[in-house]
């Protein structure tokens, strides 16, 4: 077998894994209610890191690029309350414009 | 709730991710152009993108190999940065639900982005967006990959497109809402901030992981 392939399976079997544990083990039921509470606060603690691992990660650790200016004007749509999709898509379309006129 | 009604609010959920599902479906596509550059065939990386169905994770894992790394290395980036669906997982359990292996499959739709979405004010989760906003994105993914892997790269690189920061986007406009308590504020300000300490010096997926540490503020008393 080929190194390709003993990645690709390795890889989905443990994201398959751990994806499944959850839901294998509580699936169904509600939680336990030592959990509750921890769990409420996953989902601010995990998208906060991911708007910031997403906005500013690069292969070379924290870079400063075009992505800033794009999510910056996406909060400034949030801020006047436009709808999620003008968000994404004027996060995207700054963000091309920007590296557009420095690339 | 009557059966055609769930069916609306899973189209629900495949309607509010669309314009993401679109974005996930270019990025498939450079992702099949990227694994066929450093020597998956184009079965392994449809295959690939089946069953991990984590972007971030299979372009990882295709550029240590790319770089020449081994199969060990290549693994355990991969895996470090889908450590985060163990809690993600935990957190959507109570509406996946039936037998051991119809909770083994739907918990495959489970994604940052349908997560995200179908999470409700009350911190429970919205099993038709889930499951909706989930499969979307995954016949998206999957998609774009085997159009990349089998047809290459006619659109080019999705950064031109400035694709890469719809993402952040996304999860900014989904977090704002969940930001009402003074304890979820704590949590997004802690989680932010360890994830911008980490990201100089650690591998990609620990500044994630070591984020959601941040929640464990809940075992505090109101």
């Amino acid at each position: 077998m080929t190194t390709v392939w003993i990645v690709v399976l390795v890889v989905g079997l443990a994201t398959m894994a751990l994806k499944a544990v959850g839901p294998l083990v509580l699936g169904g039921r509600a939680l336990p209610a030592r959990f509750t509470g921890v769990v409420a606060l996953l989902a601010p603690a995990l998208l906060s890191a991911l708007v910031v691992t997403q906005t500013l990660g690069a292969d070379e650790g924290l870079v400063l690029d075009e992505r800033v200016a794009g999510v910056a004007a996406g909060a400034g749509a949030l801020a006047l309350r436009a709808p999620l999709l003008a968000v994404v898509v004027v996060a995207a379309a700054v963000t091309a414009g920007v590296r557009a006129l420095t690339g | 709730m009557t059966g055609s009604a769930t069916e609306t609010r899973y189209r629900d959920g495949a309607r509010r991710i669309a314009p993401i599902a679109v974005a996930a479906a270019i990025f498939g596509v450079s992702f099949g152009v990227l694994a066929g550059s450093t020597g998956f065939d184009a079965v392994a990386a449809i295959v690939m993108s089946a069953t991990t169905f984590a972007g971030s994770a299979q372009f990882a894992a295709a550029s240590v190999l790319g770089a020449g790394g081994g199969v060990a290395a290549a693994a355990a980036s991969a895996s470090m940065l889908n450590a985060r669906y163990a809690p993600i997982g935990v957190s959507v359990a109570p509406v996946i639900r039936g037998g051991p292996l119809r909770r083994l499959v739907e918990s495959q739709l489970i994604v940052d982005e349908s997560w995200a979405l179908s999470r409700r004010a009350d911190g429970s989760h919205d099993r038709p967006i889930l499951i909706g906003a989930g499969l979307t994105l995954y016949v998206g993914w999957v998609g774009g990959t085997a159009v990349g892997a089998f047809a290459g790269d006619a659109l080019g690189d999705p950064q031109r497109y400035g694709l890469d920061a719809a993402f952040p986007a996304l999860f900014l406009a989904l977090l704002v809402p969940q930001v009402r308590s003074r304890r979820a504020l704590a949590a997004a300000l802690a989680g932010g901030a360890i994830a911008l300490a980490l990201l100089p010096f650690t591998p990609a997926g620990i500044p994630i992981i070591a984020a959601s540490a941040a929640c464990l503020l809940g075992l505090r008393a109101e």
